[in-house]
């Protein structure tokens, strides 16, 4: 009764807050017009003739999470294979450790760091005059998935059946052979979980990206340009918004909402495809 | 089913306890809310008014400008504040302004920068876009940084509307806290920001603006131009509490000056 009872609560807050975002996320786009909304490309809250466009926070939001998919994938994948199949169980704990840490890193931590070290670093190496950019906001993002692309892709690699590895190890396989060809096909669907759960951290984040992407309202996002996410729009300008311009907030955390609602089903269609 | 009605109970015991304690203190209070950048001086003026007043709370909920006034308006806090003076549409809704004290707005700059003077209208234009090069103004080859605070902050707006760029700016960064702008610019040797003279450090440089330099003199007696008011909010129709009374009188008081003016303010009485 209690374990129902405790159940509840969450699937309420799930849905308080589904509803308390359509209420309040949808008056500002029926009154700024969904098409003026979503495909608007001036962004303009507080000028006297304001101007509601997101589609450079949503190209934003997009290109910055692919970019740091693109970068973190990689990295995190044949970390979690080196660590999984290949590494020194005293290698293995240590390493796990420090993912551990990493993930439990408060996101305000790279916010800080990537503003002192990162942004000075990108200005210099690329020979810019500001640092702080979507490219800035990558490297950070790209490290932040790391930890839940390594942990659920070592999960799953370390759930493959040994049987699976030893009989092809058997047949004349090598170990390379083994990992990539018989592993990683097996525990193709815990990596690609994996990545999806990335990709749902990646977008979700505000704090770090807030301090390293410049966040300038109006620009279409260039790689070195200063650039501002959904989330860092809705960050940025809620403490201090009112009317109109507090509504539209509402309705970029709709839209953000979408995003993580799309890529939750993405991850059930993968697990659901796993069982059958 | 009996352990659930024993939480439940248990819950029900503390809220009602909790919501006792929480009685019992409201009756002497002196709520605030708003501008961050007013921080300083409201944090020193309800420190010394605590001392003073024995069993009396202030709290100072900072919020921002926006924030700050719709809260008193809607009746959550006794008196709002603002580093902008109230809108048209504010004053409509039967809220007051007193001026409290006056803040200048420095600009400043990364202390590499050779460049320690700028008029008004340059710095317009730096922040319009229309200079972008530090080598326009004399100072080295490097394109112009422009960093600045995000939409609704009360600097951004006391800044734009005094330089007459309201709307125009073109900024590369648009940074949620003072803080976040002078760390940026002291990073950065091609930067611009502007920040409460109250929160300059000495990891950036002040520049002078029409060749007056930013100080608390200079900006009492309004030579310098790039300043903006200290408001408290109030209702028009709704009289205060004795006690957020006492804090109004007090804040306006000859007294309240020193404590203003160590908080790196300007004093408007």
């Amino acid at each position: 009764m209690l374990f129902l009872f405790t159940g509840l609560i969450t699937v309420g807050f799930v849905l308080v807050i589904t509803a308390y975002l359509f209420i309040s996320g949808l008056p500002a786009i029926k009154e700024i017009g969904i098409k003026e909304f979503l495909l608007g490309k001036r962004w303009a809250s507080s000028a006297s003739q304001p101007s509601y466009g997101i589609l450079p926070f949503i190209l934003t939001s997009i290109y910055g999470t692919a970019g740091a998919i693109a970068l973190g994938v990689p990295i995190g994948f044949f970390t979690a294979v080196y660590l999984s199949k290949f590494a020194d169980k005293r290698v293995k704990s240590l390493m796990q450790k420090a993912v551990g840490v990493l993930a439990g890193i408060p996101s305000v931590v790279y916010g800080l760091i990537g503003m002192l070290v990162l942004v000075p670093t990108v200005r210099k190496v690329f020979n810019l005059s500001d640092g702080s950019s979507l490219f800035a906001a990558i490297i950070i993002l790209a490290i932040m998935i790391l930890p839940s692309i390594i942990k659920v892709s070592i999960t799953a690699l370390d759930s493959v059946p040994e049987e699976y590895e030893q009989g092809s190890l058997a047949l004349g396989a090598t170990k390379i052979e083994t990992v990539f060809k018989v592993s990683v096909p097996t525990a193709r669907s815990g990596i690609a979980a994996a990545v999806v759960l990335a990709i749902g951290r990646a977008i979700g984040e505000a704090m770090a990206v807030m301090m390293v992407s410049g966040n300038a309202s109006s620009n279409m996002p260039t790689l070195f340009g200063s650039v501002r996410f959904l989330t860092t729009a809705i960050a940025s300008e809620m403490a201090y918004s009112s009317g109109l311009q507090r509504q539209a907030l509402f309705s970029i955390a709709l839209v953000l909402y979408f995003f993580i609602l799309l890529i939750n089903a993405v991850l059930n269609l993968i697990l659901k495809r796993e069982h059958h | 089913m009996k352990k659930l009605i024993r939480l439940l109970l248990t819950l029900l015991c503390l809220t009602i306890v909790l919501g006792g304690c929480a009685a019992k203190n409201g009756e002497q209070t002196v709520a605030t809310d708003g501008s961050t950048s007013m921080e300083k001086v409201i944090g020193a003026l309800g420190e010394v008014f605590m001392q003073e007043n024995e069993g009396v709370k202030f709290t100072y909920n900072p919020t921002g400008s926006g924030s700050g006034i719709s809260a008193v308006a809607e009746g959550r806090c006794d008196i709002g504040l603002s580093s902008r003076s109230l809108k048209d549409e504010e004053k409509a809704q039967g809220l007051t302004e007193t001026v409290l004290a006056y803040d200048g707005i420095a600009i400043i700059v990364n202390p590499n920068n050779p460049i320690d003077d700028l008029t008004v209208e340059q710095i317009a234009d730096i922040y319009t876009g229309k200079i972008t090069n530090w080598a326009e103004l004399g100072g080295n080859d490097g394109e112009i940084v422009v960093i600045g605070r995000e939409a609704n902050s009360g600097t951004r707006d006391g800044f734009e509307s005094i330089t007459g760029t309201k709307d125009k700016c073109v900024y590369r960064q648009e940074l949620t806290a003072t803080g976040d702008v002078i760390t940026s610019v002291s990073q950065n040797e091609n930067a611009i920001g502007y920040a409460s003279l109250a929160a300059i450090k000495d990891s950036v440089k002040a520049i002078k603006v029409n060749s007056i330099v930013v100080s608390e003199e200079n900006v009492k007696n309004g030579t310098y131009l790039i300043q903006r008011p200290f408001v408290l909010v109030t209702k028009s129709d709704k009289e205060l509490s004795p006690t957020a009374q006492k804090f109004f009188d007090f804040a306006l008081s000859a007294e309240a000056r020193d404590i203003i003016s160590k908080a790196g303010a300007v004093p408007a009485n």
